[in-house]
């Protein structure tokens, strides 16, 4: 059964038109991940998925349910905030019973529902503080267990990690990775890194100006893109582009190569100068300038020597090239 | 803390500006509260002096006590005060929550529309007033004042706390209504807790125009039983004789009322200010 079915939602503010003809399907149990840069309405579609925002026109459905004008406490919904948006004036128990105790839960069930998800969190030790006296991560992860306790059918995360600092979002990405698993939960998750799409989505979507530019699983994106936007969006280092003409003259496409899928070659067919080197001990990424003055950038595995200004000579396989028109969409090689 | 704070001559620097302030501040109340306690001779002949056994004497608050009604005004005033404060930080917040959580049309001109109470003094309406509480024969009593002043009190509550209410996460209001919370509950046990800073703010500004006015009960209700402690002091202020004693007492113990809400409300300011700077 689809867990979420959007048909056709439009969402304007005022005159400005913030989500156009959005329409998707995410499967039960699946990880749907929506990403796109800042501002191009990822959170507004998760508030009108939730209930917190009406369509300005188009269809919602929930488990099969058309939940237009249903109220989001009724949606069966669980939602994540990227501001953790706990209640300040209640400990972490109060926090995650409050919904229960809305819906009217028995005692019983509150007390085993709480127990289920600190168990899981690791917030046993915390249950009596307040939100005040928790550090981010904590925080992060009793608004993950305060969405838990009520049972939803669809969990919507909206950023939960860019509040956090690096090494704890690398594990609360497992975390949530883990809880989906366990949890055998429909998840949506938003974000604009496109590592933490990459690393948690069996589907990405990916978004730009409110429009859904592409959907598919992270190695179709990342091996078939659609376009230039979502060839340059997913993957780090970005997607190198550069005209085509560079390559064979006369040519007005734009030519596009993953910096992984560039090699040094004595008779490459791209010549570039060497301006910046960054040694990350297990690759190196070398940041070139093109003949036309284009930033290239090459991903080498492992640690090499190459000198600030050399002059070198870039070839790739021929299956790793992309070609896009002047509009960005995909052509054949 | 940054070094210019912890340097100690700026430190002295800034209370010694401070303690200045606080002394010219206090010293009028200062005056009155030492020559409520002494006789008519020395109140005029050393008005600066502290009461001494020669010239202590409480005829002043004697007088008080048994002209008029004293205890009957100061109910009054408490029961004005506080209820038109009441009205005023309810009401105002409601409205403030409405024009700054709901998009409808017409909310920016509602919203202008309240403000311009702001500009206007509502003692221009006081003939229309009048005779709108002549008419639903409010005159003489309470309510009449009360809701004078919560009238004029809410335009600038609507103004101050909607401009809070709008800093106030979304997400934590999203988070109560997909937990099911009604808006009521989102206002009153989310929203509100987090302005209280600012509600005690307009509290205070309310409070001492309200608790001083002498215009609206002096023409709304000036009859004996619902004399405020302003109008009613004005018993010993005549035209030819002024029983100075009598004066100074009543405005001494009319202090003490406003002084206790004052405190209650800036120990909330002060709360809310150091627990946002804390965070
Ligand atoms: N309540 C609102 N009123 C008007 N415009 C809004 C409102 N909420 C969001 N927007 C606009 O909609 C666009 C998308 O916002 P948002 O969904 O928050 O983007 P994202 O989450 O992808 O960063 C932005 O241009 C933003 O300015
Ligand atoms: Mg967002």
């Amino acid at each position: 059964m689809t867990a979420l079915k959007l048909n056709g939602v439009n969402k304007k503010f005022g005159r400005v038109q913030v989500l156009n003809d959005i329409s998707l399907e995410v499967e039960e149990g699946e990880f749907v991940v929506f990403v796109g840069p800042s501002g191009c309405g990822k959170s507004t579609l998760l508030r009108v998925i939730a209930g917190l925002e009406d369509a300005s026109s188009g269809e919602v459905f929930i488990a099969g349910e058309k939940m237009n004008l249903t109220p989001p406490a009724r949606r069966g919904i669980g939602m994540v905030f990227q501001s953790y948006a706990l209640y300040p004036h209640l400990d972490v128990r109060g926090n995650m019973a409050l919904a229960l105790k809305q819906e009217r839960q028995p005692k019983s069930v509150i007390e085993e529902r709480i127990t289920e998800a600190s168990r899981m969190l690791d917030l046993d030790a915390y249950l009596d503080r307040r939100p005040s006296e928790l550090s981010g991560g904590q925080r992060q992860r009793v608004a993950i267990g305060r969405a838990i306790v009520r049972q939803p059918k669809l969990f919507l995360f909206d950023e939960p990690l860019s509040n956090l600092d690096a090494a704890l979002r690398m594990n609360t990405r497992i975390e949530i990775s883990n809880l989906h698993r366990q949890l055998n939960a429909t998840m949506i998750y938003v974000t604009h890194d496109q590592t933490e799409a990459m690393t948690l989505a069996d589907k990405i979507v990916v978004l730009r100006d409110g429009w859904i530019e592409q959907v598919g699983s992270p190695m179709q994106l990342y091996n078939d893109p659609a376009n230039q936007f979502v060839a340059g969006f997913l993957g780090s280092p970005a997607m190198n582009f550069l005209p085509a003409s560079l390559l064979n003259a006369g040519d007005e496409r734009i030519f596009g190569i993953r910096p992984e899928d560039l090699v040094i070659a004595a008779n490459g067919p791209l010549a570039a100068k060497v301006t910046h080197v960054e040694h990350l001990g297990g690759d190196t990424n070398v940041v070139l300038e093109a003949s036309n003055g284009t930033p290239i950038t090459l991903r080498l595995f492992g640690q090499h020597d190459i000198g600030f200004g050399a002059a070198l000579k870039l070839g790739f396989p021929a299956g790793k090239a992309f070609y896009f028109d002047s509009d960005g969409k995909r052509v054949a090689a | 803390m940054n070094k210019a704070r912890r340097n100690p001559l700026n430190i002295a620097a800034a209370h010694a500006i401070l303690l200045t302030y606080t002394a010219i501040a206090l010293f009028p109340v200062f005056v009155i509260l030492i020559n409520s306690f002494k006789t008519r001779k020395a109140i005029f002949r050393e008005p600066l002096t502290l009461p001494n056994e020669e010239s202590f004497s409480l005829i002043g608050y004697q007088t008080v006590m048994q002209q008029g009604d004293f205890f009957l005004y100061f109910q009054n005033s408490m029961i004005v005060t506080v209820t038109s404060l009441f009205f005023i930080l309810l009401f105002g917040a409601m409205a403030a929550f409405a024009l700054s959580e709901y998009r409808f049309r017409g909310n920016t001109l509602m919203g202008l529309y309240l403000a311009l109470g702001i500009m206007i003094p509502i003692r221009i309406g006081t003939v229309a007033i009048l005779e709108m509480m002549v008419a639903s024969g409010l005159v003489n009593t309470l309510w009449a004042l009360i809701l004078v002043y919560t009238a004029s009190g809410l335009p600038l509550a609507v103004f101050i706390l909607s401009e809070f209410m709008r800093q106030v996460s979304d997400d934590l209001k999203n988070a109560g209504r997909i937990d099911g919370l009604s808006e009521y509950t989102i206002f009153f046990r989310l929203v509100v807790p987090l302005v209280r800073p600012a509600m005690a703010t307009v509290a205070v500004f309310n409070m001492i125009p309200i608790w001083n006015d002498l215009w609206f009960p002096l023409i709304l209700a000036s009859s004996e039983a619902t004399k405020t402690l302003t109008l009613g002091s004005q018993v010993f202020i005549g035209q030819f004789v002024t029983d100075w004693n009598a004066v100074l007492s009543a405005l001494s113990m009319a202090i003490l009322p406003v002084m206790v809400l004052y405190v209650i409300f800036s120990r909330q300011l002060i709360r809310g200010i150091t627990s946002g700077a804390v965070k």
